[in-house]
């Protein structure tokens, strides 16, 4: 059963077309790649995905607890709350914030309490507090990240920022999650803990994952079907092999290897 | 000091009443003089002018530069209704009307331009401020420019108290609850907020029709006390005194806004016999405080013992007075 459905998404920024008559289908519980040389538009399909920008045309159908969700046009919190959750390639962070408190932001979304409630302190809030508190460490423990949690995010390493990222968006109990370069400035290591995580989290969660990775041995490793993107046209789809050895794909990534891994 | 409430009731509640009990036997015993009345009446007033505006700026990131024009509106609001009803009644219903109707225009300037992003929400601000004062200095019922007096007094010592200490205490279990933490995030990353679901425009026209309110009653607390009010009272020099409170303590800190406006308030009585240098040296500090600290005070931290290593280890090795 397809949960997301793109058809012909095309998105230009002045002269420039980012991403242009994209076609793309992820079944539930898939775990599929997006890959392709720097510029090639993947994250600006994420942004489009996540309503960061609307397309400037084609469609974009999620499915999510037998709901049909047309995207195009949606605010970002609409698109979040009908269940896609996503990182950003550039971590945004609440960085004056705790590593708790950023995973409860996200988490307090599905745990809604009053105003008045709030303002007046009135009984429920401290249960209501409690459980947005437990929810969210219950995740960073998940994350790795259970020790930092009364740390401000922005004293994070590199890699644990990425994880905070991650923890959060599940916090947001997400159908479908989307990661953009979640291994980007991490030792091979820390990779190799991330790639198990997430297919941890995915199979633990009942997640569905699409995932831009620049790490190719990681995207082999775990993806089930690769979509490659240049120029913001699909080039090439299908299994990490048939990806792999595809002519298109290769002299797109001219210079660079692929199949190193 | 363990259990949280006794903890509490130790650092703030008894605190607190030492300081209201305290400052009423003093008036009482004609200590205070009235010149000191004047000085605490206004320290009360900014703070609740600056915490509600902390909450705008500080907290939720949206830079307001009219804040004024809600606590003309409350001013007025008040004075309109007590003038008309001279009783107890009068006055807290006037103060809770001003409150609301400040809250409504905040809500109304607020639901458009708040999807607009920084700049546009100060111009915006500062236009809607300008309008305020020019219709109350058109208007037949306000008075014009002459304005209102004399507005019935009701503000004493023991309303001061409640309404500044009831404000701070409403806005601080505001920032701290899961509709403050939204407002938060807003000031973090509006892109990130929205990302996990944060409707970004409803939690900023919250925050600012919540501080809009608290602008309103601190223009009634100013407007019960000082019997008279004209519309150039709440100019746009007014809107910036309260942001150099907010900034000075520090954005986003509760605790350094209340701080800053008691600083600010001794500062211009200790300056007050050198009415020449007085502003020059007022504007001095503002600028060299900014220079060596500007973040403000507290930066977005909130004053607490944790926040004084030395003496939580003092405290700690105390551990006699520390169990008890
Ligand atoms: N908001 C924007 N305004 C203008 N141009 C943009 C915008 N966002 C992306 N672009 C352009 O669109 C193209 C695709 O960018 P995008 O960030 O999607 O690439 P990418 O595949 O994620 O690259 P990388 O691997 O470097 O992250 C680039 O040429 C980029 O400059
Ligand atoms: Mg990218």
């Amino acid at each position: 059963m397809s949960i997301l459905d793109v058809k012909q998404l095309t998105r230009s920024f002045g002269g420039l077309t980012a991403v242009s008559h994209v076609d793309l289908t992820l079944d539930q519980g898939e775990l599929v790649g997006l890959i392709g040389p720097n510029g090639a538009g993947k994250t600006t399909v994420f942004n489009l995905l996540t309503g960061v920008y609307p397309p400037s045309s084609g469609t974009i159908v999620f499915s999510a607890h037998g709901q049909t969700t047309s995207i195009g046009g949606k605010a970002p919190y609409a698109i979040c709350r009908a269940g896609i959750g996503r990182t950003f390639q550039n971590i945004r962070l609440f960085k004056e914030l705790t590593v708790l408190e950023n995973v409860m932001i996200a988490f307090q979304q599905n745990q809604r309490y009053p105003l008045p409630t709030s303002l007046l302190r009135l009984p429920g809030f401290g249960r209501a507090e409690d459980e947005i508190r437990d929810g969210a460490r219950e995740l960073l423990e998940v994350m790795h990240l259970g020790h930092k949690a009364e740390e401000y995010a922005v004293n994070l390493s590199y890699g644990e920022q990425r994880h905070l990222e991650i923890a959060r968006a599940l916090a947001t109990r997400p159908t479908l999650l989307l990661l953009d370069e979640p291994a980007a400035g991490m030792n091979p290591t820390e990779t190799a803990n991330l790639t198990r995580l997430i297919t941890q989290i995915r199979q633990d969660f009942g997640l569905t994952i699409l995932l831009i990775e620049h790490d190719m041995s990681l995207v082999m490793q775990i993806c089930e079907r690769i979509y490659v993107l240049d120029h913001g046209i699909v080039i090439a789809s299908g299994t990490p092999d048939e990806v792999r050895s595809d002519p298109k794909v290769i002299e797109a990534y001219l210079g660079e290897e692929v199949d190193h891994a | 000091m363990k259990n949280p409430l006794v903890r509490q009731a130790l650092t703030l509640w008894v605190p607190l009443v030492l300081t209201y009990v305290i400052v009423l036997l003093l008036v009482q015993a004609g200590v205070v003089d009235a010149y000191m009345q004047v000085t605490i009446a206004t320290i009360c007033i900014n703070i609740v002018l600056a915490v509600s505006l902390n909450l705008i700026t500080g907290f939720t990131g949206q830079f307001s530069l009219g804040h004024a024009g809600f606590m003309a509106i409350g001013a007025y609001a008040t004075a309109l209704v007590t003038m008309r009803f001279d009783s107890i009644v009068g006055f807290i219903g006037g103060l809770l009307l001003g409150g609301i109707i400040a809250a409504l225009v905040g809500f109304l300037i607020g639901l458009p331009t708040l999807r607009l992003r920084g700049d546009y929400i100060a111009i915006a601000t500062l236009g809607m401020a300008e309008i305020i004062r020019i219709l109350l200095q058109n208007f037949e019922f306000t008075n014009g420019a002459a304005g209102l007096s004399p507005v019935p007094q009701y503000m004493d010592w023991t309303w001061f108290f409640v309404l500044t200490v009831g404000s701070v205490m409403l806005i601080r279990n505001f920032v701290r609850s899961r509709q403050g933490r939204d407002a938060i995030a807003v000031r973090e990353d509006e892109i990130a907020a929205e990302s996990i679901g944060v409707n970004t425009t409803r939690s900023k026209v919250l925050a600012f029709t919540i501080g809009a309110f608290f602008g309103g009653v601190a223009g009634g607390m100013y407007a019960s006390y000082f019997y008279v009010i004209k519309p150039e009272q709440f100019g746009f020099l007014k809107s910036i005194d309260i942001l150099v409170i907010v900034v000075l303590g520090g954005l986003g800190s509760l605790s350094g806004s209340v701080i800053a406006a008691f600083l600010l308030a001794i500062i211009s009585t200790l300056l007050q016999p050198f009415p020449g240098v007085r502003m020059i040296l007022y504007a001095l500090l503002l600028i060299v405080i900014m220079i060596f600290r500007p973040q403000g005070l507290l930066g977005n931290r909130e004053l607490s013992l944790r926040l004084l290593p030395g003496l939580r280890k003092r405290r700690r090795d105390d551990a006699g007075t520390e169990a008890a």
